[in-house]
């Protein structure tokens, strides 16, 4: 961790966990649903979650599909296990793959995309059986880079680690207890059999983090951040990235007629009465 | 002499006047039981922070007519108050105002002059400028209120000292930002430095009395200060938890530091006043 980069974890820990109670419970809730993958963001999410609920109040929900490792089953249960939270295990192998029988050709991207959206379908739903609202996983590192699946994995009520960097995230689930094979291990989307994240972006989330930290928090220029020592050709891909997935970022955009509308003169925090 | 204040770190209820009215009313029966004078809200208490398109519903008109003010200003009688609101006025124009209220009267409203409007702010947007920056009288002297942005600025402090400000209240509704591997974050390390600065460059006491809680994902940081004339620390509140603090100023000290350090004695205005006319004049400062 570059000490640009580095955090207090305490204090980061206090903001995220006052944030999570204060936005469930204002809405008149006391618990949380979250999707378990094995991975560190989920499982940060959960012991975060968990201290400021309560393991009682939150909900970790194991989603399967048949290709997906043994391994995140097991990190998940570790997670499960330390933090005492209530879980489920919903298979989303029978809801993808009845989708794909119209559909054989489909490839990985597909299939994944699908996956990521059943997962959404049953976080919602759990939602409404657990009746707590569906937390976020996302770092900040993925949100820039817009890798993630719109309206699956990006779908949520609220994002505690949507402000923190892949490394950031690390440091804070090592001061927090996350297990260290968890922490260590590459991360993955988990969608096919050898899938890591840093395999399917071509560069490594320290390089990541750095740039985007230079180019987002620092508000250097790309030119800036070549002249600094950062590769040419890295710094374009990840600004095109940036750029190209800002649509993941923004709610859709809607066609102004009226003297009022919706995003452009209605202007409400969510919080708006709470 | 000596005053004892009360600083009210509280969480609001984005919009809902009739309960954050409530919560005045509760902190400023606690504060007067614990002995103080006067309790300090923070910028915007009795309607939330980012407010934008409710600016205008949860606007008052500072009177005894408002039934808001009417409760507040009744609990004025046993102990001076300093509120955070939307202030609409004859022309409808809405500014974002801190009353000061004493003995079931408004003493002072102060606009906010500086309306930050860049990054993560957007004040400008949804409210009017406040164009005064004046001291007043007070049981304990002259006071002075700023709110927020007001004190990032130099001069606005500057004037409230010439202007015979011996107390001043700062009032924030701060979002915290800027995470390191400080203990505090860096808006709470700025804004106390430059609390520290005004209050050993002027030789006076300065309050500062900031909410906490969150707003969608923006959330204030609390950590309530005072500063006396020699700079130094008098009352340090809690970061990030809605609390009361009260602590006791000897109003005495500022004629044992102006007695050894006359800056106020020596700050030479007219000087100020001839330089920023050829300044101002010559098209070289900023209006």
């Amino acid at each position: 961790m570059p000490g640009e980069l580095a955090i207090h974890t305490e204090l980061a820990k206090k903001i995220l966990a006052g944030f999570i109670q204060s936005e469930v419970r204002r809405v008149g809730m006391e618990r949380v649903v979250l999707g378990l993958s094995g991975g560190i963001d989920s499982a940060l999410t959960c012991f975060l979650a968990a201290e400021a609920l309560g393991s009682e109040n939150v909900l970790a929900v194991r989603m399967p599909y048949r290709t997906s490792s043994p391994e995140s089953l097991a990190h998940a249960q570790e997670v499960i296990d330390q933090t005492g939270v209530r879980s489920l295990t919903v298979e989303i192998s029978g809801m993808v793959d009845a989708l794909y029988a119209d559909f054989p050709d489909a490839g990985n991207r597909r299939r994944g995309n699908a996956m990521a959206r059943a997962r959404m379908i049953v976080l919602y739903d759990q939602s409404a059986a657990f009746n707590g609202l569906v937390l976020g996983t996302g770092n900040k590192t993925e949100i820039l880079l817009g890798y993630s699946t719109i309206y699956g994995d990006a779908a949520c009520a609220l994002n505690p680690l949507g402000d923190l960097y892949k490394g950031q995230v690390r440091q804070l689930a090592w001061s927090v207890g996350v297990p260290a094979s968890i922490i260590e291990k590459p991360p993955s989307a988990d969608l096919w059999a050898g899938q890591t994240d840093e395999g399917e972006l071509g560069f490594t989330y320290a390089d990541a983090d750095r740039l985007l930290y230079h180019l987002v928090d620092l508000r250097y220029s790309p030119g800036a951040c070549v002249e600094a020592g950062f590769d040419h050709a890295f710094v374009e891909e990840v600004v095109r990235r940036v750029r190209r997935n800002h649509f993941k970022r923004v709610m859709p955009p809607i066609a102004k007629i009226s003297n009022r509308t919706v995003g452009y003169d209605f202007l409400y925090l969510r919080d708006w009465g709470t | 002499m000596k005053v004892s204040i009360a600083l009210a770190q509280i969480n609001t209820v984005l919009g809902d006047v009739e309960a954050n009215l409530e919560k005045h009313l509760q902190f400023a029966a606690e504060a007067e039981n614990q002995g103080a004078d006067l309790v300090v809200f923070p910028e915007l208490s009795l309607t939330g922070y980012a407010l934008q398109d409710l600016a205008q519903e949860v606007a008052r008109r500072p009177s005894r007519s408002d039934p808001v003010f009417k409760a507040l200003l009744d609990a004025s009688r046993d102990i001076d108050l300093v509120v955070g609101f939307v202030d609409e006025d004859d022309r409808h124009r809405f500014f974002i105002a801190s009353a000061y209220l004493a003995q079931g009267e408004i003493r002072h409203v102060h606009h906010k002059v500086y309306l930050p409007t860049y990054g993560l702010f957007d004040e400008g947007r949804f409210f009017a400028w406040g164009d005064r920056v004046q001291a007043f009288d007070t049981r304990f002297g002259r006071v002075g209120i700023l709110i927020c942005e007001d004190f990032w600025h130099a001069s606005p402090p500057y004037l409230l000292w010439l202007d015979g400000a011996d107390l001043m209240i700062f009032t924030s509704a701060s979002p915290g930002r800027g995470l390191n591997t400080e203990p505090r974050l860096e808006s709470a390390r700025w804004v106390e430095h430059i609390n520290r600065a005004y209050a050993s460059l002027f030789t006076t006491f300065v309050v500062h009395s900031n909410r906490v809680g969150f707003e969608d994902g923006l959330h204030f940081w609390g950590g309530a200060t005072i500063f006396d004339p020699n700079g130094e620390l008098v009352l340090q509140g809690p970061y990030q938890e809605e609390a009361l603090q009260v602590a006791e100023i000897d109003l005495d000290q500022l004629h044992r530091t102006r007695a050894r350090l006359p800056l106020l004695r020596d700050e030479r205005t007219a000087l100020v006043q001839r330089e920023m006319t050829r300044i101002i004049g010559a098209g070289t400062g900023r209006q």
